[in-house]
């Protein structure tokens, strides 16, 4: 009875590390399909994440049942990365869009552009 | 069977990290750069995290956690350098050269 629930979670924890793996290599094929930087953030920043949090969660279980250790410091980096890579991501945009890297060609909508010609008329006029 | 599938999770993502090298490599604007060399250190975390498993020691998990600090650092340090120029200034936008 025992050696079958360890068979299962084997299995379960294997798959999980997999299917990790598997979504950070159809990530990378974003990274190098998409057009322009902002799109290949959409590909890097989520779906590289989920990867992340897939294999530690994986490495997590497998610690906790056939280790028996309960790694708070794993908890920790899973937490991390959860706060960490979207608000990257957005810096990266973010800073992409103000030093001048242009859209796709094939982009049709761009909210940011009125946004930051407002913003800096009103620096402009504040200065003077 | 375990470390099977942890060996070909291994090979899979050596070769995401190969891809991310050539968006590094050939990347027309320095955010492209940026945003590779993120996920290069993402996949190297999960790639550590797979090795604790193979090897069954906790040894490197403060590994992890540094290289998830360091790569957010990285990245909010280059961010900040081509959007104004500078690394730390005063917070009012402009640079204490």
């Amino acid at each position: 009875m025992m050696e079958t629930v360890s068979l299962i979670g084997e299995w379960a924890i294997g798959l999980l590390v997999l299917a990790g793996a598997i979504i950070a290599a159809l990530s990378v094929f974003g990274l190098i399909r998409f057009e322009d930087v902002y799109l290949r953030a959409h590909a890097a920043t989520k779906s590289a994440t989920l990867s992340v949090m897939f294999i530690l969660t994986a490495a997590f279980l497998y610690f906790a049942f056939y280790l028996g250790e309960i790694s708070i410091k794993l908890l920790l980096g899973i937490v991390f990365v959860f706060l960490t890579g979207p608000v990257a991501g957005h810096l990266n945009g973010r800073a992409a869009y103000r030093s001048g890297v242009s859209l796709w060609s094939g982009s049709v909508h761009d909210d940011m552009k009125a946004a930051l010609k407002k913003e800096r008329e009103g620096v402009r006029k504040k200065s003077k | 069977m375990l470390s099977t599938l942890l060996i070909a999770s291994l090979a899979i993502l050596a070769i995401a990290v190969l891809g991310c090298m050539y968006r590094l490599l050939a990347g027309p604007s320095v955010p492209d750069r940026i945003a590779a060399l993120d996920t290069i250190g993402v996949i190297l975390l999960s790639m550590i995290a797979i090795l604790c498993m193979l090897l069954k020691t906790s040894a490197y998990f403060e590994i992890i956690l540094v290289i998830g600090i360091l790569t957010f650092i990285g990245t909010t340090a280059f961010a900040r350098y081509i959007e104004r120029g500078v690394v730390l200034d005063d917070g009012d936008g402009k640079s204490n050269r």
